[in-house]
């Protein structure tokens, strides 16, 4: 009974077949018996969430409820949460209460969800596998033995468990959609600008986006409906209506041009993967879409221009982090040079470390021009590339990682290799547009993910595209053994 | 050898917005250590900045008033750095696209008026304050600042002389106040000042290598700090040594500049444009709104003064100097009954003089401007002479009451009745027969004599015109 959806759960709350106490009492128990296995969670907030259930249960009982009152949901542990423990998977922020709620916090809370706790995450989002958290690695529920992706990878193994109907993550390379890819579940990232940032802790500003990871495209639709407008708090958050996206998941796919970037189809591609998604583009061509090939020439490019421009952001974003107002502090600072130098030894961890003197390193004097400035460029021709791919293409269709998820430690000393999984997602940041990855089969029991990209602020048709394959499909429904 | 100073000035001026530049927190002076910090200026995980549009408008007010161009697009950077009152770990500030360049503003000098350029003009936040003392092994960190707006002013390497310095800085200090967009408050340091000091032969084009002065919070400190740096750097120069590129530090109480940190120790500030800012865009309309709202600035007015009332140039700078200035000059002028000039030389020489001794600003003058206005009347309408008008304007400064009051108590009012000063002149021509017999034999030199004696016996209340006429006739008999 617990794998419906929150379509269903929604139904379930307002003709009281089910309390959202009962509900939330349900998903509080499945965390508790099951969570050991996955470490997904850093906070469980019982008491909110069961405080916030019953308000929602007295909204329901007053006809006062929207279609979210009072589903039960978990958020990332980078968005600030007032009152509760916000770490960003990280020692430095360990001992750090969010005196404020993220702007993406309050409007679920004002759409009435209902907050379970803080799911697990690579430090400061910086991970593919979030072997990278202060509080230990997740454990893919497809096999605890493999990761779950990264940096959301606690969002996608706690909603691929069903230890939350739904969770918020952030993306700034692929940190929804590659776990979401890994754990068999559905993620959006939207446009750059779709969502307000304010009190998403910051990663890479110009690249971070939120998102929701969820078990199916239609409530991925209604999550986002909640999330998604303009915030005066943000001045990058764009000023423009946000629409119904529940209202166009059902329309035609019949004359949909889907794109195919070559790039992305090329030797490096595990075969078996090839093989899932071409099955699914099939899927669409009996739904009536067209398929071509097409390029994106510059896509080579987008991880080395990524390595440079999210750690330059990321070495500024993260000077804050002095143990001077917040946060870890050294014991017994001999000077403040020995507190600056303590606090953020002991604070950061490693991958932390290397990405800000990445960073520090492509701004200094001298190697500014060859490295910042460069990769601007780059970023700019990678950008065009989509441009013109929308000029013949609805949609951009790709496997989302090149391989199913990888073992616990098989990559952890290899930063290279783990950069490369998310060589198909990084594109979509750089150049701001919205991408979702949804479930597209299996490989040896590990789920795998199809990437769908879209032209800027065009959440709605890729919505719509994921939830028609959805309704042929039953990839997404699945559960894994033991959950 | 004969050395040429060459200086260029940095000035950042608190723009006086209510709200902080990106964040709601007020900016009012004095409050309690961090009771004027919100979670956007503590810098807290996931605050993002949004800009305060009224600093948009102050820093075009500023550059339309130094005939500077507005740039259509300009870019906020972050300026990375660490130091404990500075929340972010970086200071956001325009830097390689400025909101105002190429502008300049004229000096007056004794010698004529010179031109000033200014090469850009750039809005950026404030830092807070660390507080050393009273925190034993320990710094207070005070984050009430943090994220005030500013406007930082940089000159060209025009002035020559501290003289010159200090004349532009005037002419800044002015202008910033006219507009409205910042108190100019140094001891609050809401105007503070760097300069830029090198010295070159005398003839050579190259400048030489300078030094930035800073802590050089008021006038006579400016003057002061580049006048010693000078004197210093031609010591060197002339004992053989270089000049180091270095930050130098004023100490007023020894009067002296000291090594604050060398160009090796100098941060590299991995500059690059903010992602949490959009490119500022400024449109023509925008710019043409905020010209038609310009208020007369001092250039203008002085002008205007000049043609209007008569004026010399040079009083007329000195009524511009500042807005206050102005104003109460032109409140005078209309309970003066129009004596524009007679008012002029009133508060020129009488006025400013006093506030000076008793070192005070014209808005803390105890004489109010109706009040000057209406003695200057009474000088223009003969009640008063203009010798008994010192009295009256020293009974103002003391706060005795209003002119017509004092005039009335003191009984300062000139005798104008004829039949009177006739009477006071007979006797006292019948009370000195030989000094009557004397003049009328050719000694006309004793006129002098009997002025004083008639201006003794009246208390001086006599218009010194109307008694030597009549005592003339008198005296022809």
């Amino acid at each position: 009974m617990h794998y419906k959806t929150i379509a269903e759960w929604s139904q379930e709350l307002s003709t009281k077949k089910i309390s959202s106490e009962e509900l939330t009492r349900m998903m509080l128990e499945r965390i508790k018996k099951l969570d050991p296995k996955l470490n997904s969670f850093i906070t469980v907030t019982e008491e909110h969430a069961l405080q916030a259930a019953k308000a929602a249960d007295t909204l329901h009982s007053q006809g006062k409820a929207g279609p979210l009152t009072g589903i039960p949901i978990a958020h990332k542990d980078i968005f600030c949460t007032q009152g509760i423990k916000t770490s960003c998977g990280s020692n430095m922020l360990d001992n750090f209460i969010a005196p404020y709620d993220a702007t993406i916090v309050s409007r679920l809370k004002q759409a009435g969800t209902v907050l379970l706790g803080k799911t697990n995450m690579d430090e400061f989002a910086m991970g593919s596998s979030n072997e990278a958290s202060f509080y230990g690695p997740v454990h893919n529920p497809w096999n605890t033995d493999y990761v779950p992706g990264g940096s959301s990878g606690g969002s996608a193994a706690a909603v691929a468990g069903y230890l939350a109907l739904a969770a918020t993550g952030t993306d700034t390379g692929g940190s929804i959609r590659q776990p979401a890819a890994l754990t068999g579940t559905t993620g959006i990232k939207p446009t750059y600008g779709r969502v307000s940032r304010y009190g998403m802790i910051a990663f890479a500003s110009s690249l971070d986006q939120g998102g929701i990871i969820t078990r199916s495209a239609e409530d991925a639709a209604w999550l986002l409906a909640a999330i998604a407008g303009h915030d005066a708090q943000d001045s990058t958050s764009m000023n423009l209506p946000v629409p119904d996206y529940a209202a166009t998941l059902n329309n035609s796919l019949q004359g949909l041009r889907i794109g195919l970037p070559k790039e992305h189809f090329d030797a490096n591609l595990n075969p078996a993967m090839a093989q899932a998604i071409q099955i699914a583009i099939q899927e669409y061509e009996k739904m009536g879409a067209s398929v071509q090939e097409i390029s994106l020439p510059y896509s080579s490019l987008s991880i080395p221009a990524y390595y440079v421009i999210a750690p330059a952001e990321c070495s500024s974003n993260l000077a804050r982090y002095d143990g001077v107002r917040y946060g870890h502090r050294c014991e017994q600072p001999k000077d403040l040079e020995d507190l600056y130098k303590r606090s953020r030894s002991e604070g950061f961890g490693s991958e932390v470390k290397r990405r800000i003197l990445i960073g520090t390193y492509a701004l200094s004097a001298g190697y500014y021009d060859a490295y910042y400035l460069k990769a601007q460029k780059i970023r700019h021709l990678i950008r065009n590339d989509f441009v013109e791919a929308f000029k013949k293409v609805d949609v951009i269709l790709s496997p989302t990682s090149p391989t199913p998820a990888f073992k616990l430690g098989e990559k952890t000393q290899d930063p290279i290799s783990m950069y490369l999984s998310d060589i198909y997602t990084i594109a979509a940041n750089l150049a701001g547009l919205p991408a979702m990855s949804l479930p597209a089969g299996f490989i040896d029991g590990l789920p795998i993910g199809m990437q769908l990209t879209g032209n800027f602020f065009q959440e709605a048709p890729l919505l719509n595209i994921a939830h028609q394959y959805q309704k042929i499909t039953d990839w997404h429904k699945r559960m894994p053994e033991g959950f | 050898m004969e050395w040429e100073t060459v200086i260029g000035l940095e000035v950042h001026a608190q723009l006086s917005t209510n709200s902080k530049i990106f964040s709601g927190a007020s900016t009012e002076f004095g409050a309690a250590p961090n009771t004027q910090a919100c979670a956007i200026d503590l810098g807290l995980p996931g605050v993002l900045p949004v800009l305060n549009k009224k600093a948009i408008e102050m820093a075009i007010k500023f550059g339309l008033g130094v005939q500077a161009t507005i740039a259509n697009k300009s870019v906020f950077a972050r300026k990375n750095y660490f130091y404990p009152d500075l929340p972010k770990g970086y200071q956001i500030s325009q830097y390689e696209l400025p909101i105002v360049h190429h502008g300049s503003v004229e000096i007056q000098l004794e010698e004529g008026s010179k031109k000033i350029g200014i090469t850009r003009a750039h809005l950026e936040e404030d830092a807070g304050k660390s507080l050393h003392e009273d925190f034993h092994g320990f710094t207070g960190i005070d984050l009430n600042r943090a994220g005030t707006a500013l406007l930082e002013i940089v000159s060209e390497p025009d002035m020559r002389s501290a003289k010159e310095a200090i004349a532009y800085l005037k002419v800044l200090h002015s202008l910033v106040r006219y507009l409205n967009i910042c108190d100019g408050n140094m001891q609050e340091g809401s105007f503070r000042c760097d300069a830029n000091v090198s010295i070159r032969p005398r003839g050579e084009k190259k400048l030489g290598t300078r030094t930035e002065l800073k802590n050089i919070n008021s006038f006579r400190y400016v003057e002061r700090a580049i006048n010693y740096e000078v004197e210093r750097q031609i010591s060197v120069l002339e004992s053989g040594g270089k000049i180091a590129q270095e930050t130098r530090l004023y100490d007023p109480n020894k009067n002296e500049t000291r090594t604050m940190r060398s160009k090796e120790e100098a941060n590299d500030y991995r500059y690059f444009p903010d992602p949490d800012l959009l490119p500022v865009m400024v449109t023509e309309d925008m710019i043409n709104k905020i010209r038609t709202e310009l208020p007369e600035l001092p250039q203008q007015k002085r002008e205007r003064f000049i043609t209007q009332y008569a004026l010399s140039a040079y009083d007329a700078g000195i009524l511009v100097s500042s807005k206050e200035m102005a104003d109460y000059y032109e409140a005078a002028i209309k309970t003066s009954g129009n004596q524009a000039k007679l008012a002029a030389n009133w508060i020129i020489s009488e006025l400013l003089g006093a506030l000076n001794k008793a070192n005070l600003d014209i808005s803390e003058s105890p004489i109010s401007a109706e009040q000057i206005g209406t003695l200057v009347a009474r000088i223009a309408d003969h009640t008063i002479s203009g010798k008994l008008a010192k009295t009256l304007f020293e009974a103002l400064w003391n706060q005795e009451g209003d002119v017509d009051a004092i005039i009335e108590k003191r009984g300062l009012k000139q005798v104008t009745d004829m039949g009177a000063i006739e009477k006071m002149i007979d006797d006292i021509l019948l009370a000195n027969p030989q000094h009557v017999a004397d003049y009328r034999a050719g000694k006309e030199k004793l006129f002098g004599f009997f002025v004083g004696q008639a201006m003794k016996a009246s208390a001086g209340k006599l218009n010194p015109q109307q008694l030597n006429e009549l005592l003339k006739k008198k005296l022809r008999g």
